[in-house]
């Protein structure tokens, strides 16, 4: 049988992190009691114009130049067309013909094996970013007959990337999106927490024989989490591979993952072979940002993004946390994306090795066996953590200083789990578990045992 | 004398005392009511517009004016929203709509001390040319009732009588328009897209200002065409509309098409000498259609500068044949996109149809809209399709670059301002008008008044004189982009050599008061 390669490509969308929308003043809430966070505009009342959100053009700027991509000195918003109750005005404005960055690229890791114990880095091309409006959200009430349609999310200003199909399996795009997930929330432009809609990811996913042209791809949407994406990404090219091999043929058609099934579904025929009617939005001008060289000298600064100035303050990307991590403290690679993995581990590893004398390569060890293990165990996040960097730096203490073997170290560990608020010192104490140091006390303590084993010290020495 | 102004007549009696502005208001409110025939008015206000009076009183009273607006009662065209005041654009689908915010031009004019006394009537959604397609029905010409027109018209039976010869106020704006001309108010807002401003100011005998697109904030207007969409000023005298210019220009941060730069108010110059002006006659402009009557006003009008010393020359607009046709592609496709809203499910007409969501939008776009806004809908959709766009909308829109560029050469070749005709023909009779329809009707009117809006230029009617049927007719000037200044002080200046008579209408003599002057007309014809 001829090898498969699989193809996927993703649609993110990540919900910008601002105060107010992308174009009215309403502000972005979650969870807030059905339309209370509407604004005139927001409902399509008529006579209403967009004006938009200086902080989410900055917050996609950033987002493009930690992507590397070209940022377009101009871009413009456009109208996209179709009829749903969640979308007041009967149209979506965004960025079709020209949208604000292209062209940019994401590298992430992965592990070759399961053990984390060697990474190898993939690289997926950026296409674009665009800036577009959220719609609302419909709930559909089947015993009423009726739908319920909440207009608070209606509005809110969004962040298309667009990863190019070269990706090739459900890890791949898991860690891709990971990583992005990271990028967004050091940089602070999107909070990215898949859980509560602000990352959203639909997969393209084909599949085709080596040399030959692309297959027909299809979309898979309804991906709530990480663990879902790889599964519904695997399932969907199984389930394609499986239809090719058996002589059927591939719809290009929207799926959706059913997450209780572990499976894709063809969805209802909500949106077809939809035309959009792209139009120009005609009430808001092209988008020019500018650079230090562009930027007139009279200009007010208040309506001007400065491209240069937004990229001189990014922040270090998670990239270069974890070189910087690697470089410092001596420790692995995969180390570093572990800590950076965890939310807050990075913290706690710093905070532990500052207050230690031991090595943080040794340190590393405990966080990363230790600590985190008993963290999943438990399911607690890190600032749930019952044993604070303080504590554990005093338990290591007492590892370094020989006052303890790490045998006696795990004990006290899971004493401290307990968050009894007991020291290290004082379970030591109660448990009896001191190195003894004394070189008498140690001699004593060993002719007692030889003492009382005479017949096996004699065969020894007899040899 | 000149003909009755706020700027020089009523603000004066006000700050003076001679008048207050609850009394003015109360006439005018009454004055509205005698003329309900006309059918200018949707939705009066008397209730909030006596409120706003008794409080500009209080102001006159303490010494403290808000301006020259002060007290002084206007009207505004059903497609503005006014907060608390019905906002229905003539259509079922907003009757019964009240929009909880103000338009911006709105609130410039109550924050002014306006008196506000009332929606105005128009074509359904701002779509047509006679201000008679809109579900509260047809407006009426005040003109059909006045002497002027009266001793010109011959019956044609004894059986017919006055009622069936009236004729319309053209459109979109029809209602300001004759709410004007008829003295209920002393300046009205309108819209103008393709004409809808200037063509019933010519019709109604009254001033019709088009700004330059940019200049004035379209918050809260209703939009047809939002990249031809302009607010519109309707007032009797060119320096009443250089006033109402001066208190709604500027930026505003809610319409991102509005021009940041400082707008400054400007007091109009009486221009005396007109020797260093240079103005352009498009030949374009004489089209098919235009009549004897208007074609010889023209022309008097040209000899008129150039015997005052200006530089009269014949320019070339060459692509003005092509606009109609590239505005209706235009127009359809932002018509389509901007009705998307209307689902009946926030706001205005809802169907009681209830199967599915869809089958829900069709019943009340059905019942809401009428066959012009519908037919304009699936035309603007139809260029929007994929296939079409390339061949439709992006083709117009070049088109629509080479209008605008055929009025930059014209100007940049030492052109101030364009004077052109603004209709064919002086108003017609409901009952001819009612011939054709809709699309037709505006294809032929909108052609001297829409390309202006292609370009975004300034324009404006200057009522000029009377017809042989004893009807209004206005020549348009067209001005460069944001010199308004220089447009009107042109406008001004024709103005007072032409001298168009006072509408001689026996409702108004009945409400007449001292505050009116009687003019002594010297007819331009």
């Amino acid at each position: 049988l001829a090898p498969w390669l699989p193809v996927v490509g993703l649609e993110i969308h990540a919900q910008i992190s601002s105060n107010s929308k992308l174009f009215s003043g309403s502000q972005v809430q979650f969870s807030a009691p059905p339309n209370s966070v509407v604004s005139f505009f927001d409902a399509s009342l008529p006579g209403t114009l967009p004006v938009l959100n200086r902080r989410c053009v900055e917050a996609a700027v950033m987002t493009g130049l930690a992507l590397n991509c070209s940022i377009n000195k101009k871009s413009l918003f456009d109208r996209k067309h179709y009829f749903y109750a969640d979308l007041p005005a009967g149209y979506q404005i965004t960025q079709q013909r020209v949208p604000i960055a292209v062209n940019g690229s994401l590298s992430y890791s992965l592990c070759i094996d399961n053990k984390m114990s060697q990474m190898v880095t993939k690289t997926v091309r950026i296409k674009q970013i665009q800036l577009e409006q959220d719609s609302g959200k419909s709930l559909h009430d089947d015993t009423r007959s009726q739908t319920l349609v909440d207009l608070n999310r209606a509005g809110v200003g969004l962040m298309e990337v667009v990863m190019e199909p070269d990706m090739c399996c459900g890890e791949e795009a898991a860690a891709a999106v990971r990583e992005l997930q990271l990028i967004l929330q050091t940089l602070g432009s999107s909070q990215a927490v898949m859980a509560e809609g602000q990352l959203r990811v639909d997969a393209n996913v084909s599949v085709h024989h080596p040399g030959e042209p692309y297959g027909v791809r299809t979309e898979v949407k309804n991906i709530n989490s990480m663990r879902f994406l790889a599964k519904a990404v695997d399932y969907e090219i199984q389930r394609q591979i499986e239809e090719l091999e058996n002589g059927g043929t591939i719809l290009n058609e929207t799926r959706a993952f059913d997450s209780k099934l572990g499976c894709t579904v063809p969805m209802r025929d909500k949106e077809g072979k939809q035309d959009y009617r792209f139009m120009p939005e005609p009430n808001l001008p092209p988008l020019i940002l500018y650079d230090a060289k562009s930027l007139p000298a009279n200009m007010n600064h208040q309506q001007v993004v400065n491209i240069d100035w937004i990229h001189e303050r990014l922040p270090d990307l998670p990239s270069v946390k974890r070189a910087k991590l690697v470089e410092q403290y001596g420790i692995l690679p995969e180390h570093s994306f572990t800590l950076l993995n965890e939310d807050g581990l990075t913290e706690f590893f710093e905070n532990v090795v500052k207050q230690t004398q031991m090595k943080p390569k040794k340190v590393i060890g405990w966080i990363l066996k230790d600590l985190l293990s008993y963290l999943k165990q438990h399911s607690l996040t890190v600032k749930e953590s019952p044993v604070s960097p303080f504590l554990l730096a005093d338990l290591l203490n007492l590892l370094e200083k020989k006052q303890i073997s790490s045998t006696a170290a795990k004990q006290v560990l899971t004493e401290l789990w307990k968050g009894e608020g007991k020291t290290p010192l004082e379970i030591v104490k109660e448990k009896k578990l001191e190195l003894i140091q004394d070189q008498q006390e140690l001699e004593q303590i060993c002719q007692a045992v030889i003492d009382g084993q005479e017949n096996e010290v004699i065969m020894m020495v007899l040899g | 004398a000149q003909v009755e102004g706020l700027h020089f007549q009523v603000s004066a009696a006000l700050r003076e005392g001679r008048v207050s502005p609850a009394e003015l208001c109360q006439r005018c409110l009454s004055l509205i009511k005698g003329t309900k025939f006309l059918n200018a008015y949707i939705t009066v206000a008397e209730e909030t517009a006596l409120r706003q009076a008794e409080e500009s009183e209080k102001r006159y009273r303490r010494g403290q004016p808000l301006g020259v607006l002060d007290g002084i009662p206007v009207a505004v065209k059903d497609n503005f929203n006014t907060a608390g005041i019905e906002t229905t654009c003539a259509s079922n689908m907003l009757k019964g709509y009240i929009s909880p915010y103000n338009a911006t031009v709105v609130q410039k004019l109550l924050d002014q001390g306006a008196v506000l006394l009332g929606k105005t009537n128009l074509d359904e959604f701002a779509m047509g040319s006679g201000s008679t397609d809109g579900v509260f029905g047809p407006v009426r010409n005040p003109w059909s009732y006045s002497r002027q027109y009266k001793e010109k018209s011959v019956p044609k039976s004894h059986s017919e009588d006055k009622e069936s010869n009236w004729v319309i106020t053209g459109g979109s704006s029809g209602g300001s328009a004759a709410a004007v001309s008829s003295f209920t108010c002393f300046a009205a807002l309108g819209s103008d897209t393709g004409g809808s401003t200037r063509n019933p100011a010519a019709h109604c005998g009254v001033v019709g200002l088009k700004p330059t697109y940019g200049l004035i904030s379209r918050h809260g207007l209703i939009p047809l065409v939002n990249s031809m969409d302009v607010p519109g000023i309707l007032t009797r005298c060119v320096d009443d509309a250089a006033v109402v210019l001066g208190s709604l220009a500027g930026h505003d941060p809610k319409d991102s098409t509005t021009i940041q730069d400082n707008f400054k108010p400007f007091e109009l110059p009486n221009l005396t000498d007109v020797s260093k002006l240079s103005i352009g006659i498009p030949k374009e402009y004489h089209a098919p259609g235009l009549s004897s009557e208007i074609l010889a006003l023209w022309s008097k009008a040209a000899d008129l500068f150039k015997d005052a010393g200006a530089k009269v020359i014949e320019v070339s607009l060459p692509h003005t044949r092509y606009s109609i046709v590239c505005y209706h592609v235009l127009c359809t496709a932002e018509v389509a996109s901007n009705m998307a809203r209307f689902d009946g499910l926030e706001y205005g007409h809802r169907s009681d149809m209830n199967k599915s969501t869809e089958s829900m939008y069709a019943a009340t776009r059905r019942e809401g809209f009428n066959d012009v806004v519908r037919g304009r809908i699936l035309s603007g959709n139809y260029f929007l399709l994929k296939q079409n766009y390339e061949n439709y909308f992006v083709k117009a829109q070049k088109v629509r670059r080479l209008i605008a560029n055929d009025f930059v050469k014209v100007f940049r070749s030492g052109v101030d301002v364009l004077l052109t005709p603004t209709t064919l023909t002086d108003a017609v009779p409901y009952m001819e008008f009612i011939k054709e329809d809709n699309r037709t009707r505006s294809a032929q009117d909108d052609v001297l008044t829409q390309a202006a809006n292609m370009a975004g230029l300034p324009a404006i009617n200057v009522p000029t004189a009377l017809s042989e049927r004893g009807l209004p007719v206005g020549l348009q000037f067209i001005g460069r982009s944001f010199q308004e200044k220089q447009l009107l002080s042109v406008a001004k200046w024709f103005e007072k050599q032409v001298k168009f008579p006072m509408i001689q209408l026996e409702e108004v003599k009945r409400h007449e008061h001292g505050v009116f002057q009687h003019q002594k007309s010297a007819s331009f014809s």
